[in-house]
């Protein structure tokens, strides 16, 4: 399987009465009133030197993405952080994965076509092309896409993309949403037709089918662990084989907060303030800023609405202990890690898995080092897993060899 | 009071199937809702069709059993020549009486302005479509549960509040209400997302219609302050300002609306 680090660069040191002082940590927290610029610049760079880092001690892929007016990340044109990383990787057997710029917010959408096919030429065809719909909070308040046509010029947008980076001729697009005269893109990515595609969601939903039935790779991005995912990732995994689609474990990413250290005791210490931090300060937002009417398509809503009301988890109320009981963060020793991590990874049949190693306050030392621990003791135990049976069709087909077990072991230590 | 009828008509190029409930008698009025759809507003409804022969039409898509039919119009343009075709659908023999809320007070004040002569009045009930920056208009598709109440209510316990939010019991209705609720919002937010703008203050002054601008005092959607916005703008408009009434003042004091307008159709 793959190994890779996902990074949400939010802003680290919030006041302690952050959650009291707004309802919300996206859209409203005013700038001047909470950040400080210098303190952001340092976290864009601490942020490309821990993936970075990540990258030298043998991660096979490397993970930026898109979120706009908030403290929770903002990453607001991750292209620009993938940049710094395809080229400080050159040579390195490493993944550059977007995942990734916002294609509903984007105008023309061939503007994003261009940036990734700009990435995969100067990363040599590292590029792993993911297509997020954008939060709501992103595409819808922050960025002013009209909620219920959020969705169709997403589809509109990915098909008109795929097109622009293949077409051995110029044409024109005349859609619903973009209309473009003369489409004749400069630069292409070497990865012909295109780069592999992955595509997030949070549940299954509209997007499951639609990413199944175009054969790209799901990536459920949940904060609530592997131990809260097997509803998901068996329904993904029977959608899958009513398209007929084969049962390939790379056709699934799946993301996981992980905090490694020398013991369980000293990781749920040392890891807790910041696993409370990510649930209490981070992820604080509001019902009304993520159901938008129209955001969820006319079948969606119903479901949704089917299902409701659902019980709501207070995450405010979890204490980290809360945290690592319910699988929402997974700590402890590499090995409770390890042991944990084989078994969901083969429950859920994962993939790639997108371990979240810097989760909110976590400063940069501390991230550093459990992507060390991570690396020396988990990863080369996670690789293994499926390498055997499956060919990982949705990675780069440059890196699609197989590294070395001894290799392997060698780069991580 | 006899049941509306629900007349369907199949428009525009058959891919949308609205409903119009058609109720009274008396001239012809044309009866636009606002963003929550035409339910909650049926009460409003048999009242003017005390007087007139009413015809309200549902947005596209908000009629229930075509909610996809919301994604056959592309744009601000497409909406009003839908409408156009929907009026000449309705094979009226004279102008009509153009009635419209919140949203839907924008279109009917769209329509009068592209059309003049087909309109014979307009009454605008606390209507959006215009801007200003001191007092920007609340986006009612982003309210908390704490926020919706106050914001669309000058009297968030009032009866008519609560008739406004009730949820049924029983599951099915209940996600047959809520949906509908949801979608209404969804499908007129279209045209209007991110904010309600959409150019009318270059095309208002074509309102040739003699209009009334009736305004809750309490609205904390659309601030007062918008009812001379528009009354400046449209030449010998009447401005009637309900007290203890918020954005949607004919629910929340339905005798009052009615009689200024019942007053202002009879002048």
């Amino acid at each position: 399987m793959k190994v890779c680090m996902f990074h949400l660069m939010p802003y680290r040191d919030l006041p302690a009465d952050f959650e009291r002082r707004y309802k919300s940590a996206f859209i409203d927290p005013v700038w001047f009133d909470v950040a400080d610029s210098e303190k952001v610049g340092q976290y864009y760079n601490w942020t490309l030197d821990e993936l970075l880092h990540a990258a030298k001690v043998g991660f096979h892929g490397l993970c930026t993405n898109q979120h706009h007016q908030n403290v929770y990340g903002f990453m607001a044109n991750p292209s620009l952080m993938g940049a710094v990383l395809a080229k400080a990787t050159n040579g390195q057997n490493i993944a550059i994965i977007q995942l990734g710029s916002t294609l509903p917010s984007t105008t023309p959408p061939t503007r994003i076509a261009e940036e990734y096919a700009m990435l995969d030429c100067i990363s040599g065809g590292r590029l792993v092309a993911g297509f997020p719909t954008g939060l709501p909070t992103d595409a819808v308040i922050s960025n002013a896409v009209v909620p219920i046509e959020q969705r169709e010029r997403y589809r509109e947008a990915l098909a008109l993309v795929t097109k622009a980076w293949s077409a051995r001729e110029i044409f024109a697009w005349n859609g619903k949403h973009y209309q473009m005269g003369m489409v004749n893109l400069w630069p292409r990515p070497i990865q012909q037709p295109h780069p592999p595609i992955w595509i997030p969601g949070s549940g299954i939903s509209a997007t499951a089918e639609y990413v199944v039935g175009l054969d790209h790779c799901f990536c459920h991005l949940s904060y609530y662990g592997a131990k809260n995912a097997t509803t998901v990732t068996d329904r993904y995994w029977e959608l899958a084989a009513s398209k007929g689609r084969d049962d390939n474990p790379y056709r699934l990413s799946f993301l996981q907060l992980i905090g490694v250290a020398d013991s369980d005791a000293e990781a749920e210490d040392i890891y807790g303030p910041h696993a409370e931090y990510f649930f209490h300060k981070l992820l604080y937002t509001p019902p009304y800023y993520q159901q938008i009417p129209g955001c969820l398509e006319y079948p969606a809503l119903r479901q949704a609405l089917t299902h409701n009301p659902r019980a709501e988890v207070k995450l405010g109320e979890l204490k980290a202990k809360d945290l690592y009981e319910r699988g929402f963060v997974m700590v402890g020793s590499a090995r409770t890690v390890r042991e944990q991590l084989m078994e969901y990874v083969k429950r859920l049949r994962v993939g790639h898995l997108l371990s979240l190693l810097h989760f909110g306050s976590m400063p940069t030392e501390l991230c550093k080092r459990n992507i060390d621990l991570f690396a020396r003791e988990v990863l080369p135990h996670l690789s293994p897993i499926w390498d055997d049976k499956y060919e990982d069709r949705w990675w780069p087909q440059k890196l699609r060899a197989k590294r070395p077990a001894a290799a392997e072991m060698a780069v991580a230590s | 009071m006899v049941a509306p009828e629900a007349r369907k008509l199949r428009l525009w190029q058959g891919r949308i199937e609205t409903e119009v409930e058609i109720a009274g008698n008396g001239p012809a009025l044309i009866y636009w809702h606002g963003p929550w759809g035409l339910n909650p507003d049926r009460g409003f409804v048999a009242r003017l069709a005390g007087t007139h022969t009413v015809y309200a039409p549902r947005h596209p898509g908000t009629t229930p059993g075509d909610p996809e039919a919301v994604h056959a119009l592309e744009g601000w343009l497409d909406l009003l020549v839908y409408y156009g075709e929907l009026l000449d659908r309705l094979r009226l023999d004279e102008p009509a009486v153009f009635v419209g809320h919140s949203f839907g007070g924008l279109v009917a004040a769209e329509l009068a302005a592209m059309a003049p002569k087909s309109a014979k009045k307009l009454v605008l009930i606390d209507p959006v479509g215009l801007w200003r920056d001191a007092d920007p208009v609340r986006n009612w598709m982003v309210l908390s549960e704490a926020e919706r109440r106050p914001s669309l209510f000058a009297d968030p316990k009032s009866d008519a509040a609560q008739q406004f939010f009730a949820v049924p019991a029983d599951a099915n209705e209940r996600l047959d209400v809520l949906t509908q609720f949801v979608w209404s919002q969804a499908c007129t937010g279209k045209f209007v997302w991110p904010l309600p703008d959409r150019g009318l203050k270059r095309r208002i002054h074509r309102i040739a219609a003699p209009t009334l601008i009736v305004w809750g005092e309490a609205d904390r959607i659309a601030a007062p302050v918008y009812a001379e916005e528009f009354a400046k703008r449209i030449a010998g408009a009447k401005i009637e300002r309900i007290g203890k009434a918020g954005h949607l003042p004919h629910l929340e004091r339905p005798e009052a609306v009615t009689k200024a307008v019942s007053e202002f159709l009879v002048s």
